[in-house]
């Protein structure tokens, strides 16, 4: 297991470089921040000093080293256009973004699990037709699309329901419930086809044989097999939703940080993008890390065998 | 009897009648199930064959829009801006859904959108099967330095969220219908790779394979002939599921503004400008786009799942 860890740790420092060395070589090759951040009719001289101040007139493997020594300090450098650090502005709007992600798992397992076991334990009946109908939907449609449509609905129409900024649980409703629906629909497909397949196994033939009673059959023996596999997958969506919650938070005028990654894209604010892509891809790396150990810890099998 | 008459005609062992197996019928064509099991299973199927048929509707709008689409959809009706659907009662003649904030048409963007959706999905997805299947073989069939090279690289890729690396190139290379295409191809290849050289490994092992060694083939002829072949199916069922992926992200990149640039008809792009007048009551602008992309990305899926179901029986019931 301390091998195993190690070797994840390792795999994801280098994920980490790759990524950062991409982002860095490429934005720097692609454009020049100068030009948004000064002045047009700023003196040539300024425009100079302003390169030199900023580290941009070094040749680029300089630069790179410079801030992969920066980097394993903590200081991802300081945003262009906000004079901060910008590991510090990613980090203060880190909440906003988890908050929605925790909501929208959260929305999306409550519901998912028992429609799901609903459905596979009635299979061929209304209510599983309707399920796989509305989870083809639910997988079809675009999260961004359907944040529009919940506005239409509940803001413009109804006007139940607040359209954007953050606050209170009114506020993550729609947002939430939007995110949420492509997930819900994942899942109760996952954990429906889950069932079906844990409940043809001689284990649960054994259960009903001795009498146990069905509700005890499907939600002790079957259920309790059919979420091992599902945990990773669930863990997974988690770590992809942060970067996937983007559109989502544009449409809701969300403060996550994606809205500060779009809105960093439109000024070309470089330590701000890259530290996003840092921060977006350690969490993501993090969180799939615990997801394994949690899975070997929940089935004793995979222990037993190494 | 039957021997004596010379005919074909089976006999059953416990019935006097000739055998004759079960045909199934579709619009009076005639075929026996047993024997083209992928075609009956098509055919029995009424949700698959709605979905293709639609599907097929879809394309074709796409490949003749330029006929189809009742106007130019970049061109700017400045006196019928914002005018909605033709049932409405200020409903204009020619802009049957409405048009958006410019006097753009609403119903021609999503015929042209449709296009572009299309032309990004089919070809990205082809794109990075082609680089998949080649660096899934040569890890497969090498073994050895390039393929633990080949595989950190999957590793890399498949760690990181596929919108965050998508999102990232596209601001590095700025927008471009090209550029999306292939920043999308370089994005998808490492599932392909994965999945090719899984097949690869599990059949190299096999009698048929050591045998066209011992005849003395070829690297290229066991490649293709013995270990392609066999990761066709695989890679196929993960063509048809990764094409309504690609459109979806296509449009949620345009619809950031970091897709296709504006002068490009995209689906994501109409929502987005659909959008900006949403709180002035114009719901047309931005719902019929997200409806026909619902559509188009439902139909593929829906064929998606049938084919995995019918090419690969023991993953039935998975997702």
């Amino acid at each position: 297991m301390g091998i195993y860890l190690l070797r994840r740790l390792y795999q994801a420092v280098l994920v980490l470089l790759v990524v950062s060395g991409i982002v860095f070589v490429v934005l720097h090759i692609s454009g020049d921040p100068l030009a948004l951040l000064m002045p047009q009719d700023a003196p040539p001289g300024d425009i100079e000093e302003m390169r030199r101040s900023l580290g941009l007139d070094q040749p680029l493997i300089v630069q790179y080293g410079l801030f992969l020594k920066n980097a394993a300090q903590g200081n991802l450098g300081v945003s262009y256009h906000h004079h901060q650090s910008a590991l510090k502005l990613v980090l203060e709007r880190l909440p906003a973004s988890l908050e929605l992600v925790v909501a929208t798992i959260v929305i999306s397992l409550v519901l998912a699990v028992p429609i799901g076991v609903l459905a596979a334990s009635r299979r061929g009946s209304a209510v599983d037709r309707a399920a796989l109908l509305g989870s083809l939907v639910g997988i079809s449609a675009p999260p961004f699309w359907i944040g529009i449509a919940f506005i239409l609905i509940f803001c413009v129409e109804l006007q139940w329901l607040p359209s954007s900024g953050r606050g209170t649980w009114v506020h993550l409703i729609l947002p939430a419930g939007s995110l949420a629906l492509y997930r819900l629909a994942l899942f109760i497909r996952l954990i429906r086809a889950g069932m079906l397949d844990v409940l043809t196994m001689d284990y649960v033939r054994t259960a009903r044989s001795k009498g146990v009673s069905e509700k005890k059959v499907i939600y002790k023996h079957a259920l309790k097999n059919t979420l091992i596999p599902f945990v990773t997958i669930a863990g997974m969506q988690m770590g992809s939703l942060l970067a996937g919650a983007i559109v989502t938070e544009k449409v809701f005028a969300w403060p996550g940080m994606g809205r500060l990654f779009l809105e960093a894209i439109g000024v070309m604010d470089f330590p701000v993008i890259i530290a996003w892509a840092l921060v977006t891809a350690s969490i993501f790396l993090t969180v799939n890390l615990a997801v394994d150990i949690i899975y070997v810890w929940l089935d004793p099998r995979i222990r037993h065998e190494k | 009897m039957s021997a004596e008459t010379g005919s074909q005609t089976i006999l059953h062992p416990l019935s006097e009648e000739p055998y004759r197996p079960p045909k199934a019928r579709f619009w009076g064509f005639e075929y026996i199930p047993a024997e083209r099991q992928l075609l009956h299973s098509f055919l029995s199927n009424r949700l698959v064959l709605v979905a293709l048929g639609m599907l097929v509707l879809l394309v074709i709008c796409a490949v003749f829009a330029d006929w189809i689409a009742p106007v130019d959809p970049l061109e700017q009706a400045l006196r019928a801006r914002l005018s909605p659907p033709i049932w409405e009662e200020r409903g204009l003649s020619p802009y049957y859904l409405g048009t958006d904030r410019l006097g753009r048409d609403v119903l021609s963007n999503i015929i042209f959108g449709l296009r572009v959706s299309l032309l990004i999905g089919f070809i990205a997805v082809g794109i990075s099967m082609v680089i998949g299947l080649f660096l899934g073989l040569t890890a497969g069939y090498s073994r050895g330095f390039w393929e633990s090279f080949i595989m950190r690289a999957v590793d890399v890729q498949l760690s990181l969220p596929l919108i965050m690396v998508a999102l990232c190139f596209m601001v590095l290379f700025g927008q471009g219908l090209w550029k999306m295409i292939i920043v999308l191809a370089i994005t998808g290849w490492a599932e392909y790779a994965r999945t090719v050289r899984g097949t690869v490994l599990s059949i190299r092992e096999k009698e048929y394979v050591e045998s066209a060694y011992a005849l003395g083939f070829g690297a290229w002829t066991i490649m293709t002939k013995y270990l392609l072949i066999n990761a066709i199916t695989p890679v196929l069922i993960l063509c048809a599921v990764q094409v309504p992926r690609v459109i979806m992200l296509e449009a949620t990149l345009s619809f950031l503004g970091v897709g296709v640039p504006v002068t490009t008809p995209s689906i994501g792009l109409a929502i987005a400008r659909g959008y900006q007048v949403l709180f002035s009551g114009s719901w047309w602008a931005s719902i019929f786009p997200g409806l026909a992309l619902m559509l188009l990305v439902a139909c593929i899926n829906i064929v998606a799942d049938w084919l995995r179901d019918a090419l690969e029986p023991r993953s039935r019931e998975q997702v």
